[in-house]
């Protein structure tokens, strides 16, 4: 299968921050890749170069086989993004944004009505067609982007984050029409999450932290990557059966909310041998196969936690800030 | 093709909005009502009618500017709006020319700012101004470039800002001063010579001269009261000082981190 997205050492710095540092990757065509990390790890940064926003500091970018630097405009012609925030115009009626979009992308005249009605008809929105966008819930005005994204019929569609502030029902909602984008209209999904089970879902996932990718592969090849199952212990004192673990059965486990964690292969079979070596310290032990979350408090040391969107403002803050002295 | 369609489309999103909002069509026409009645009947009694009209009269062709200035940046300025809600990313990355948006959104407020001028300038005959319907198109036709000219000079200052917070500052600190230095209120020469200067800088002088040009008839137009400039160095100055603002604001466009 063809590359239809290509970063090669892409970095962009903004003044003293490096926002993304250096990273590869590519996406296979007719997929959906996820791009996981916590926020501010860099991946709306990345979206903006890719989609021609932004200049990278250096590295490369490519989409569909254009420069996202020096042929920005194709670029643009073959994809549609929806943007963490909503980019609608809540003064227009939904049916008036999706013909802007279709109009602007250069659809022709006779064609734009039928796009529109079809894309509101595909995102369950063609009896509210002619609302007003204001009086749009949150996770309407979030199926109209992704209606909106679909107009033009982009060879990629960018998703940052699209379930963000989604209530649950409206996100498995989404979530039913986002996967089908890759068999029925042939288009590749870029998509940003924090959401594990969001990433579950794509056929690649590139986990990014603090501007690097520290793993890439599909949901199954990082979980394989654990090397067996998960296990997770309380014990009356952490520092010692850490030390006797290491001793006994020469592991190295982690730490993580009062819990001690490691990965083994046949985990199951370890469970006496573990019991032995620490006897009446433990508490309570439970056995796990890997998950996401897993793998990525083994890459990082932590969990990816919605708090973290408070530190992650204090980031945009920043960057905000710092776009206005200059 | 595109590009046409482009331009297009942002006309139309727009007009659209201005129809729709009933408030906006009212008080754009209200202000430069109250100007011209109030203002105008208060001077009326200050200023003698040395020049042979009365100060409403010799405010007329200034009002019409007035609208034009007003609405030209308001609709120029809602970029700073787009950009706060997020609608400008949407242009942003469509396949278009950065030129292109910077046109849409210029034609966007003279197509709003020349319909709102039209309808001030009907009230012509209840001021008692005299005008042929040649006076009247060469006045429709005149708004529409000045219209351009200064939704062009709009853009290049929203532009400089991320936040509608700053619309009090472009209020009080591009529009007012604006107005007041335009000869609108008074002939510019009648100024002090420093004021004179920054009359001089001012685009929209140029576009209130070319409308007291074609407003005023001809022994009024020689008096003291009457247009500064001649009505062709007005025209040059709009024509070349909307292609200046196209080219600086699609270049601030273009800019990107």
């Amino acid at each position: 299968m063809p590359a239809i997205i290509r970063v090669e050492g892409l970095t962009k710095k903004f003044g003293p921050i490096t926002a993304v540092d250096g990273i590869s990757f590519e996406v296979e065509e007719k997929t959906i890749f996820g791009f996981l990390g916590p926020n501010g790890a860099g991946k709306t940064t990345t979206i903006n170069i890719l989609c021609t926003l932004l200049n990278p500091t250096s590295g490369r970018a490519f989409v569909n086989g254009f420069d996202c630097k020096t042929d920005s405009r194709m670029v643009r012609s073959s994809i549609g993004i929806v943007f963490q925030d909503s980019t609608l115009d809540k003064d227009l009626t939904a049916y008036e944004n999706l013909a802007f979009h279709a109009y602007i992308y250069g659809v022709k005249k006779a064609e734009v009505k039928p796009r529109v009605e079809e894309a509101l008809r595909f995102m369950g929105l063609f009896d509210r067609k002619d609302d007003l966008v204001k009086r749009f819930s949150g996770g309407m005005k979030r199926r109209l982007e992704v209606a909106r994204g679909l107009i033009h019929r982009p060879r990629v569609l960018f998703l940052d984050e699209p379930t963000l502030g989604l209530d649950p029902q409206s996100r498995s909602h989404l979530w039913e029409m986002i996967v089908q984008l890759p068999k029925e209209h042939g288009m590749t999904v870029f998509m940003t999450t924090h959401y594990m089970e969001e990433a579950e879902v794509c056929d690649a996932l590139a986990v990014i932290d603090g501007g690097r990718i520290i793993a890439a592969g599909s949901p199954d090849e990082l979980k394989r990557s654990m090397g067996g199952d998960v296990i997770f212990l309380k014990t009356t004192d952490n520092a010692q059966a850490k030390r006797k673990l290491e001793a006994a059965l020469g592991v190295a486990p982690g730490e993580e909310a009062d819990e001690l964690f490691f990965a083994a292969p046949r985990a199951e079979e370890l469970v006496p041998a573990v019991i032995r070596a620490l006897s009446d310290a433990v508490l309570s032990l439970r056995l796990q196969k890997p998950t996401l979350n897993d793998v990525f408090l083994k890459l990082t040391g932590r969990q990816i936690r919605p708090e973290e969107v408070q530190g992650a403002d204090s980031i945009k803050e920043e960057l905000r800030a710092y776009r206005r002295r200059h | 093709m595109t590009d046409v369609n482009a331009i297009y489309v942002i006309v139309m999103r727009e007009l659209k909005k201005f129809l729709r909002e009933r408030s906006r069509l009212v008080s754009s026409i209200a202000r430069p009502l109250i100007w011209l009645f109030l203002v105008g009947a208060g001077m009326s009694r200050l200023v003698s009618p040395r020049a042979g009209m009365p100060y409403t009269q010799f405010i007329f062709p200034g009002i019409l500017g007035m609208t034009i200035l007003f609405s030209s940046i308001f609709s120029s300025i809602s970029i700073i709006w787009d950009k706060e809600f997020g609608f400008l990313k949407e242009i942003l990355v469509a396949p278009v020319r950065r030129s292109s948006i910077v046109i849409g959104k210029a034609l966007s407020g003279t197509v709003v700012s020349t319909i709102q001028a039209a309808i001030v300038l009907m009230v012509f005959p209840v001021i008692g101004v005299k005008l042929s319907v040649l006076q009247v198109l060469l006045t429709i036709i005149i708004s529409l470039l000045v219209a351009f000219c200064i939704s062009c000079f709009g853009i290049v200052i929203a532009t400089f800002y991320e936040s509608y917070e700053s619309f009090s500052v472009i209020m009080n600190f591009i529009i007012m001063p604006m107005f007041f230095l335009s000869g609108a209120m008074y002939p510019v020469k009648l100024l002090p010579a420093a004021l004179r200067v920054a009359s001089k800088l001012n685009p929209l002088t140029y576009g209130v001269d070319a409308l007291k040009n074609t407003v005023f008839t001809s022994p009024l137009k020689s008096g003291p009261m009457g247009p500064d400039f001649s009505f062709g160095a007005d025209l040059a100055v709009i024509i070349l000082s909307s292609a200046l603002f196209v080219v600086l604001a699609s270049g601030f466009f273009e800019r990107k981190q």
